[in-house]
Formats: C-alpha cells, structure tokens, sequence
C-alpha cells in the first residue's frame, strides 16, 4: 500500500513526525496526526471494505461501503475520509455491530442493481464487490424487484469498454482520469440510479493512461478490448516484471496462461511508478509473439537458410574473427544492463575494439562527452520523490507525457501540490498544460542561447533548494543544449537528470555500451580504468584498447565506405536513425553483418548471420530507469529455449577462445563487484550554440503510441494513439488552412493542420507516426528548416 | 395568536416589488443603518437576535456567519440558497416574486457583515417568475446604487449574481449548490472544509435561505429587541408557513413561532368540507408526520423536535381523511428516487428498493416481510448516506408505521386505490368542479 506518498490528507512525510494515539478496535497504537481510519485499521490487519477508498485518490466517501462507529459521534462515519485524531476510538465492523449493520446494509444496496453475471464477467475471480460480499454482505438477497438494464458495452475509447450494468459508481475512474491522468473526460452522467460512467458524445476517453481505470474499477465495469474474455484471473500465472518500453522503469505483473502473456499490469511500487502504468506499457506486448525468429540463419549463395545453433555460431565467429581490430558494434537502446555489459566486453576483448554505440538516434560528440562526464555511472541524485517536493523543475528538450510517461505523472502529481514547472521548447504541449506548467521560448536549436540567457528569476528559482533540471535525450541533436544544461546545474546547484526514452539505454551507458566507456562509467583513455576492468575480465589491460572508438554514425560511414569489416547489430532498427538510408546502406556495404535479433527487420535481411534472441519474457535481467534505478525482472517463462543476447555472445566467444560469463547472475556479479568508477571523469562539455536556419524551423518528438515496432499487433491501441496532425500556431494555422504540406529534402507529407500554442517560425509534426515518419518522408531532424505550403498544394 | 406581517406586510401593493413600492413602505432604510455600523457589530446584533435558518435545518444565523474567518484576506461570498424545491414548501418563491427588494437588501446587508463583495443568488429553474423579479430587483438596485461601488458612500463594493439553476432537487442541498453554481455537477461535497472555510470556489462563503436573509433588514431596522418579542426563546421571531392542503384557505400566514397548527388551520379556514385531519407534516416532506393529535404542540423548532418532528421550512401540508398514507409516502419516496444524485449507495439503491417496494404495498401486493424490510431499508439510509437527501428519504416511512401500520396491512391484501377512492381527495375549482 502506497502510504508514504498518499495524497490523502494528511499522510504527508513531513507529517509523520507528529504522532497522536488512537484506539481501533480495543487496540491502542500511535499513528501520524491526519492518518485516514482506514489506513491505519489496515496497519493493524484490520480490513474495512472498500470501493471508493484509493490510496492515490482524494477521498470522496460515496459508496459507504467503509462505515465504521467513532465514540462519540451519533452516525457511522466513512473510514476512507475520517481524520483521526488525539484519542479517538474506533471501532471496525470486528467490534460494533452498528458497524457491521452498516456495512451489510451497503452491500445489501449495492448488489441491487449488480447483475449476476460474475461466471462471465473479466472481473470474476479478483473481484472486491465479490470478495467483499462474501466477506460482509447478506448471504441472500431481499430484492425480487426489477434491476436496472443498459445496452452493453459502451466503448468510451477504443481500448476500455464499459459495461455500466455492473458499476457501483465508486467514480474511481472518474477521479483517477481527472486527478492522476489530466484527462478528465471520463464522467458520471445522469443521477440516482441511472447514474452512470460516460463521456460526451464528441470526446472519448483519450488518455495514455486509460489501462489504469480497468485495473482500479472495484467492479467489472470496466474491461479493455485487448482482455476482454480472454481468461479467467485463476487460471493465470502471475510474474512480476519490469515494463520496457521507456526509461520511466514501471514494476509490472504479467499474467500469463499456457505460455502466452494474456494481460500485464501496473505493480506497485511507492518509488517508481506508484500504481499506475502507461497504455503502451500495458496493452503493447503482442509484439513478442508475433514475427519471431525460429531459428539461426546463414547466408548461403546470397540467400538466408536456416541454420543450427553451432553452424551459425561458428560462421558468426569465422567472420568476426577475420574482421577482428575492424569490427563496428550497435546495439538499440532496448537491451538489458547485463546484455549490453556482454556487448561491451564482446567488443572490447573479442572483436578487440571500442567502436560500440548503443545510440540509434540523433546523437553528437557533445552528447557522448556529457554522458561520460555527467550521467554514466555517477549515483542516483534526481529521483521521482524529489521531483514531488521539488519547488521548481525544468523541462530541456522533453516532453514526459510522450517519452517518460509516469515521469509526467509524478510531475502532476508534484505540480497539484505547487511545484512550479517550466520546460524549455518551441511547443506548450496537451502534457505540459497537464503540469501546470508553462513555456519557455526556445526554437529546436535555440536551446543552449535560451539556457544561457535565462533570467534571474528562473535562475533563482534553480537555486532554490531541491529544485530539477530534466534533460531529454532530444537534446542531443541541439548544438550546446547539453553542455548549457551542466553548466545551468553547476552553477545554480539544482540537480541534473537526463532521461533517456528508450528502457536500456541508460543501462547501457553505464554497463559501456558507448565507445570511450568502460562499465561503471570508466573512460577508456584512463589506465587506472583499464587496469580494473582488465582485472574482471581475467585479460591484461594491454589487451584493452586504449583510445576511444568511433560512434554509432562514424561506424555506419565507416561501412559505407568500405573501411569496416563487419558488424555486430542487435536490436536496432534502421530507420531510427536520422539518416536511414546511411544505416541501410552501410549495413549492404559491411562485408559481414551478424544479427541479434528476436524480429525479421530490415537488419535481419541484410545480415549473413541471424542469431535469435529472447524477449523479455524469455530472459531474466535489468533495466536502468532514468533515475538510474536498476529496475531487475524475472525470466516469465521459465522453460523458455530462447537464449538471451549474453548467452548468444558467451557461444560465439567461446568458439573464439574468450571467455565470458553467459548467465545474468554471474553478470551482475561481476559488474557488482567492478562497481561504478569513482576516479577522475572527463569535463563536461562546454560547446557553443548552434546556429538557427531561417525560415520555418521543425519541432517533433516520437508520440507515446506511433509507428513503434514494439506496438505492433495491438490494434486497440494503435486506435487509442493521437491523430497524426501538424501543430502551428493559431496565425499560421490560419494562414495555413485546415491541411499543410510540410517538406523537407527528402519528400513532403499532408496533414492536418491543429492549432496550438506553438512559436512563431515553428510548426511540430510527430517524428514517427502513421502518415509522418519525419526521417524517411522528409529528411529532417529538429531544428531542420522546412517548408510549409498550404493544403494538398506543393 | 394574532398573525404578525412582516416581510409579507405589504403585499396587497402591486407596486412593493418595485423600488419605488418597497421604499415606500420604508424599505432599504436599514441598510442606511447597517452601512453606519462595522461589520462586527451587524453580526452580533443577529447573533443576540436569536434568528435561526428558515431553509430547514434551524441553524443559528449569527453563528454561522461568525464561523467566516474575519480579516483574512481572502473573497468571501454570500450565497443565497433560493432553490426552493422541498415538496410542500412554497413559501421562497412567493416572497421573491412580491417582495424581491426584501431579499436584497438583505443580501446586501449580509454582504457587508461577513465582508463579501460577491453574492449569489441561486435559484430554482423552474420559477421564472421568481427569477425575473428578483433579477429586476437586482438591477433597480444597482441603478439606485444600492449595489456597485462605494455604496453610497460607505467604501463598501458588491455585486450580486442571480443564477438560475436546472431543476434538481440535490442542489438545494448547500455544497451541492455551490458545485453547481461553479458549473459542475450538482452533487454534495465532502465536509470538511465547511463552506464557511472553503466553500464557493474554495473562498469562505455563507449560505442562507431566502426568508432568513429576508428577516435581516427588519432586524437591522428594528432591533433586537423588536424581534425577540415574538416567538420562544430559543425559536425567536415569526416565520412565513405555508400552509396548504385540504384547507379552505391555503397560502400564506406570517406569525410568530409558537403559534400551533390549529391557530394557522382556523387562519386557513378550516378543513374543506369540514373533514377531520388524518395526518400533517409541519415543513416539508423531509419531516416526519404528525397527526390530528398534535395540532396544538407549538410551531417551534424545538417543540417540534419534542414531538419527533421537525419544524422544517415551517410550510406545514394537511391530508384529510380521504388520503391513503400508504400512497403518499409512495409518491414522496417516488421523488426522493427521482431526485437522488447517485454519488452515495444507501440513497442511490436504497430509494430505488424502497420504491420498488412501495408500489407493491400500493397495489395491494405488499408482504409482512417487506414491512419489516422496508424498515431496515430505511435504517440503512438514515445517518448513512452522504448528505441529508437520503435522511430524508428515509424519514415518511418510519414515520407513517407509527401512527398508520394498519393501513400497510390492509396494502398486503386490497390495493390502496380500493380503500380510498382517489377522486374524493381531489379539490375540483372552476369548471372541473361543476
């Protein structure tokens, strides 16, 4: 139960220094001053039934299901919304038959208008209106009358459905979509007992988060598409895990049945994500079964065949061996600390080089220097609990909603109580207004002279205290944003983190997965860094190259041009890289490619070596969160064959005379025992900034829900995903008309045109959407001039 | 007990409703007064009034408008709770419609003691009449500057807002009304905060009845001492009942507290035809009833309390013998159904049950069994549902089992419209009645 960050009255940490007794039910205890009766009944093991009460919810005391006698008031009182205070003694339906009668009473009223319907119903199983009528209400019913009957379901999104026959109107739903989410179009329509969940009839339930009304709904009022009959809960396997598609770092449950995921869940986890979870995290998993590859593949007269493990082992191994010393590693952001680790030894002692990257993105050497010298390895400073007290945090480059969505929630959740939010960008976003937050002017590129010219007042408010700078990986591709950024948090004190989008890629920086970085964030030019990871590696430190390598788009020119000779490519999707005809390219031009892969791509085509590999559901291992929290998970399907990226890696070693450890646990032995480096890091970096292109300049980020591999086959959720549409200011839009044509040197694309709070000279359009792929359709990156022309005109 | 016009003393002028008419009767000389005086010093003069809330619940006026914190240097608000929508009562609107100016100077005076520059007054939809008066009160008011800037002269700024609600009974609920006022759903709030603290849009904000701001200027204008010659000591002043029913005369009677229902019957002409009093309800259909045996217990709040009642709105309702118990505690549970927001279970399903079950009892199809249901039904609400709405609904059942149980027998076997013949409690006028 989530008591410490409750945004109950009264449960505030600084609170909970002020302790007054109570008694519950003969049991005297001391609790904090402002405790809820049913927090602390549940202290005692005491549990008062319960449909409204919600931890993270503001108590509303509708259902009454909670009654409890308080000495000395004349009435029952709800427990979900009594304060307690010095001396007061309470008594629970164990101890006062005013109490029980109460609470039977409730149930008695809420099953009235209940359809029996539980045998069919998702809920059924795991259902509180049915564990609690069991547990306090009357063996049988007194009403013979006529139950209430709607039209079933009603679909309030194309993801949850609602049944409203079975609501208790607890308005769990409606709170958390207003409260928790900032999505409040979810509300109780009509009165008496034709109240009911709903929405207006232009407005569905849009929210990223709408998974979470299912999993709170008491009842099974509320059921998604995706699982919606598919199960019954006592048929499934339960696991708990670690979400992966974003560095937000969410504690999952997955359930499975039969060896198939059926529906995952928000875990709860008072740290991280609270209860609560995005859709993506939720609904998109349907991607692990569908496209998988079977078995090993070898190349053979230019075609791929398949291939036993050891044949295809040992060809991956020939060819690597021949191209040893001239060997190009890269690795998506998406692997787990302990396989990017296996990656970074692989490249370091078998393939004899550091040129590795694990960026597939737009990146920079300013970039890569203020990873090493500010973000690898360094300890956990900026967390989601300082964000809560933070008086102040600002956003560089990111935009949460869309690329670190529980972050964005932790940051409502700190804005409803008064942190002030302020994001440097081009674009006051639905999520930045979601924040209370406000704009600070900066066209894509602009940032580093907006960071540097920022007023006293913003700075002042860096200064105080616990304030937060959160810089998004965006930033990369901005000339001096992050090197404005350091120096922003050096001299205002305010801490600085930067949150990456993708779920490994800040494990992979700290497991050295990045040319230039040992694990733990040792630079690879220091010898003192090169003696300790020689020492765990059982090599000599001579045998470790001393200069830095190349990255991830050096390494990509390189085999274009013919000077590589191979590369080692897992998890990487070409067309996430800005330029991705270069990546497709060089992958044609590389004389041998040997893939890691769980999905046929575009990568897999290419390659003369296809090495399956597991999924997270397949594996057991670790992602870094962007606190730089490791988020570890178990292997879901124990009887899994699939093989993990480090196994894969320990095979091809082996075959090449090395030695590396295969098994997660022996990984994070060693990195636990080569620990983070404490010696002396690089600078941060201090480069000046860009130059702004006349014109129109392009802002865009990847949408939560867009053209993500990791999305596909969930159809309810690609419905649920924002419309692709172009965002300009309203004098543009007018200017404009309803569609524009937005071009770049590769193309254009025709959308909608949306009016928003967008600077003047800057239009967004989403970088990876159905209709808008800003890479491959145009040609661009932010920052990039573009051209506009009205509607379908070109 | 002689009748005692006050606030309906000059209705018989068409023209009172009118600026002109109302300060020819004197009207908004005690503003004059009450602008000459602190703040402070008007709260205290209603506080040793003794003048307690004619919205129902009887809560002391003075009290209420002390718990406004003072000084703080926050917006206060005054809401005026004009949505009149108890069955039975008609008592707001009749005095809004004749005596508009009544109400806000008032409110103007109020606004002035709890240091609001904002009031509000709220309503029922369904009374445009009501409405149109009182907006047109408002409007001759500020043009007079009785209302603005610098009424006259005193520093003191208001502006008064006339709201028309949309027709639920829930918003005269307080709470209720102030969501609604603020554009929400009309559903009760969670207290604490108190309004008095955090009410219209979260500022401290009083609430009062239409009648009670309407005793304010006389009080004002005429002292302490004046009010307290009527009525007890701890029900001071007269009350505007409404009576109406199978009277001769129904309308109303402007008379001190204390006065008895059979003093107001005989103002009210008697039972039509002579017929005997079967049962009343002194305020409202959220009271528990009475019968012919109570006609002389006091109209005050707390004699009535004594007799298991409630004073109510003091809008007393007289059934004759004609009327079958069974059927009007059905139609009254019918509303209370109707009317229930639905944020809280035991009023949501627990009129729906009792309804359900009543119209069986009507139809001659009720149980032993049920009777005994239909009291745990109403236990089941009462004290625990969220606001006062379900106290209500489950108030006329109860109530008509102590005095009428008979009559719940009779409804398990034989269907209440073949015990009492409907026609015989209609009162025909005009056409229909020849």
């Amino acid at each position: 139960m989530t008591v410490t960050s409750n945004s109950g009255p009264g449960s505030d940490v600084e609170m909970a220094t002020d302790q007054i007794s109570v008694v519950i039910d003969g049991v005297e205890m001391r609790v904090p001053k402002g405790t809820l009766v049913i927090r602390a009944a549940e202290q005692l093991g005491i549990e008062v039934p319960r449909f409204c009460d919600h931890p993270l919810l503001d108590p509303v005391a509708a259902c009454r299901a909670c009654l409890i006698e308080v000495e000395g008031m004349p009435k029952p009182q709800p427990a979900c919304a009594q304060v307690l205070s010095e001396g007061m003694t309470v008594k629970t339906q164990y101890a006062s038959e005013v109490a029980r009668l109460a609470q039977e009473g409730v149930m008695e009223f809420l099953l009235l208008n209940h359809p029996l319907d539980c045998p069919v119903c998702d809920k059924g199983g795991e259902c509180p209106l049915q564990n609690q009528a069991m547990s306090v209400g009357r063996p049988e019913s007194r009403f013979d009358g006529e139950k209430r009957e709607f039209e079933k379901p009603v679909n309030v999104s194309a993801q949850i459905l609602l049944d409203r026959e079975r609501c208790v109107s607890c308005a769990r739903c409606t709170r958390f979509a207003e409260q928790i989410a900032g999505d409040p179009s979810l509300e109780l329509l009509q009165r008496g007992a034709k109240q009911m969940v709903g929405t207006a009839d232009d407005s569905p339930f849009e929210s990223y988060y709408s998974g979470n009304t299912v999993q709170i709904c008491p009842v099974g009022a509320l059921t998604s598409a995706s699982y919606r009959f598919r199960s019954r809960p006592f048929d499934l396997v339960s696991v708990p895990t670690t979400c992966e598609h974003c560095a937000s770092g969410c504690s999952l449950r997955t359930d499975y049945r039969r060896g198939v995921v059926t529906r995952r869940l928000a875990w709860d986890d008072p740290d991280v994500n609270e209860e609560w979870n995005c859709d993506k995290g939720r609904f998109a998993f349907a991607y692990q079964t569908h496209g998988r590859i079977e078995s090993p593949l070898v190349r053979e007269n230019g075609q791929l065949r398949v291939a036993s493990w050891p044949e295809a082992i040992s060809v991956a191994a020939q060819g690597l061996r021949a191209a040893r010393g001239s060997a190009g590693v890269l690795v998506g952001g998406r692997l787990t600390v302990e396989d990017a680790y296996a990656y970074a030894r692989f490249t370091r002692t078998v393939l004899a080089s550091d040129d590795i990257d694990f960026r597939v993105r737009e990146t920079s050497a300013e970039e890569t220097q203020f990873l090493s010298a500010v973000v690898a390895g360094s300890p956990v400073s900026a967390t989601y609990d300082a964000l809560e007290s933070a008086p102040f945090v600002l956003l560089i480059a990111l935009d949460p909603e869309d690329e670190s969505p529980i972050l964005q929630l932790r940051l409502r959740k700190a804005a409803r109580r008064g942190t002030d939010v302020r994001s440097v960008g081009a674009v006051a976003s639905p999520g930045l207004a979601k924040v209370n937050g406000s704009l600070i002017a900066a066209k894509p590129g602009d940032e580093a002279s907006v960071l540097r010219g920022l007023s006293g007042d913003v700075r002042a408010l860096l200064a105080t205290p616990g304030s937060v700078i959160l810089v998004g990986e965006r930033a990369a591709g901005s000339a001096g944003a992050l090197s404005a950024a350091a120096e922003l948090s050096r001299a205002t004190g305010a801490s600085l983190a930067w949150v990456p989008r993708r779920a490994g890629e800040r494990g992979a920086l700290d497991a050295g997965a990045l040319s230039g970085l040992l694990p733990g964030g040792r630079p690879i030019e220091d010898p003192a860094a090169r003696v300790q990871v020689a020492a765990a590696w059982g090599v000599t430190p001579s045998d470790l190259p001393a200069t830095s390598g190349r990255s991830g788009v050096e390494l990509l020119q390189a085999a274009q041009d013919g000077t590589l000779r191979a590369l080692l490519v897992a998890g990487v999707e070409p067309g996430d890289f800005p330029d991705a005809e270069l990546a497709l390219a060089a992958l044609d031009a590389a004389p041998f490619v040997v893939s890691l892969e769980s999905h046929h791509s575009a990568v897999t085509e290419r390659a003369d070596v296809v090495l399956p590999v597991a999924v997270v559901t397949e594996k057991a291992g670790t992602f870094l969160n962007w606190e730089g929290r490791p988020r570890p998970f178990a292997q879901v399907f124990r009887d899994a064959l699939t093989m993990g990226d480090a196994r894969v890696l320990a095979m091809i070693a082996e075959e090449l005379g090395f030695t590396q450890q295969a098994d997660v646990r022996a990984i994070r032995a060693e990195m636990g025992a080569l620990g983070p480096w404490t010696g002396a890091r690089l600078e941060a970096p201090a480069v000046p900034a860009g130059r702004v292109p006349d014109g129109v300049v392009l802002a865009s980020w990847r949408q939560l829900l867009d053209s993500g591999l990791m999305q596909d086959g969930e159809p309810h959720l690609a419905a649920t995903a924002r419309p692709t549409v172009a965002v300009m200011s309203a004098q543009a839009a007018a200017a404009v008309g309803d569609t524009v044509t937005v071009s770049g040197p590769a193309g254009s694309v025709t959308l909608p045109v949306e009016p928003g709070e967008v600077i003047d000279g800057v239009v967004w359009l989403p970088m990876n959407s159905p209709g808008c792929h800003i890479h491959a359709d145009l040609g661009v990156v932010p920052g990039s001039a573009v051209r506009l022309s009205a509607g379908g005109a070109s | 007990m002689p009748l005692t016009p006050v606030i309906t003393e000059h209705w018989d002028d068409p023209e009172l409703f009118t600026l002109a008419g109302y300060r020819r009767h004197g009207g908004y000389s005690a503003l004059s007064s009450a602008l000459g005086q602190e703040p402070d010093a008007i709260i205290a003069t209603v506080k040793d009034s003794g003048l307690r809330g004619r919205g129902g619940a009887g809560f002391p006026t003075g009290l209420k408008w002390s718990f406004v914190p003072q000084n703080d240097g926050k917006a206060h608000y005054l809401v005026v709770n004009a949505d009149e929508s108890e069955p039975g009562a008609c008592k707001d609107i009749p005095i809004m419609i004749a005596n508009p100016h009544a109400l806000v100077e008032g409110v103007i005076i109020t606004s002035y003691a709890i240091r609001a520059n904002h009031a509000f007054i709220y309503i029922r939809g369904e009374v445009p009449e009501a409405i149109r008066r009182v907006a047109h009160a408002v409007r001759e008011a500020r043009e007079a500057g009785l209302i603005g800037r610098d009424i006259q002269g005193s520093g003191f700024d208001l502006e008064i807002v006339v709201h028309s609600g949309a027709g639920a009974y829930i918003c005269g609920e307080e709470t209720a009304l102030l969501d609604s006022l603020e554009g929400f759903r009309g559903q009760p709030r969670l207290k604490p905060p108190f309004p008095a603290v955090a009410g219209l849009y979260s500022s401290p904000t009083v609430i009062n009845n239409v009648e009670t701001i309407c005793n304010i200027p006389y009080i004002v204008g005429r002292g302490v001492d004046w009010f307290r010659q009527f009525g007890t000591e701890k029900s001071p002043g007269f009350k505007v009942f409404a009576v109406s029913g199978h009277v001769n005369r129904p309308g109303i009677y402007e008379a001190p507290l204390g006065i008895t229902m059979r003093e107001l019957l005989e103002y009210a002409g008697g039972m039509i035809d002579g017929r005997d009093v079967k049962f009343w309800l002194p305020g409202g259909s959220s009271v528990p009833m009475l019968t012919a045996e109570h006609l002389d217990v006091p109209m005050t709040y707390e004699a009535m309390a004594e007799a298991g009642t409630m004073l109510g709105t003091g809008t007393p309702m007289i059934f004759n013998d004609t009327v079958s118990v069974v059927k009007a505690v059905t139609r009254w549970l019918e509303f209370y159904k109707h009317e229930s927001c639905g944020k809280c279970t035991p009023c949501r399903e627990g009129t729906y049950f009792i309804t359900e079950t009543l119209e069986r009892f009507e139809h001659g199809h009720g149980t032993d069994r049920e009777m005994e249901t239909l009291a745990d039904l109403c236990g089941q609400i009462a004290g625990r549902s969220f606001c006062a709405l379900g106290d209500a609904a489950a108030t006329p059942y109860p109530a008509a089992m102590k005095y009428f149980r008979d009559e719940f027998v009779a409804a398990t076997t034989t269907p209440v419209d073949e015990q009492y013949d409907p026609a015989a409690s209609y009162v025909f006028t005009g056409a229909a009645a020849r």
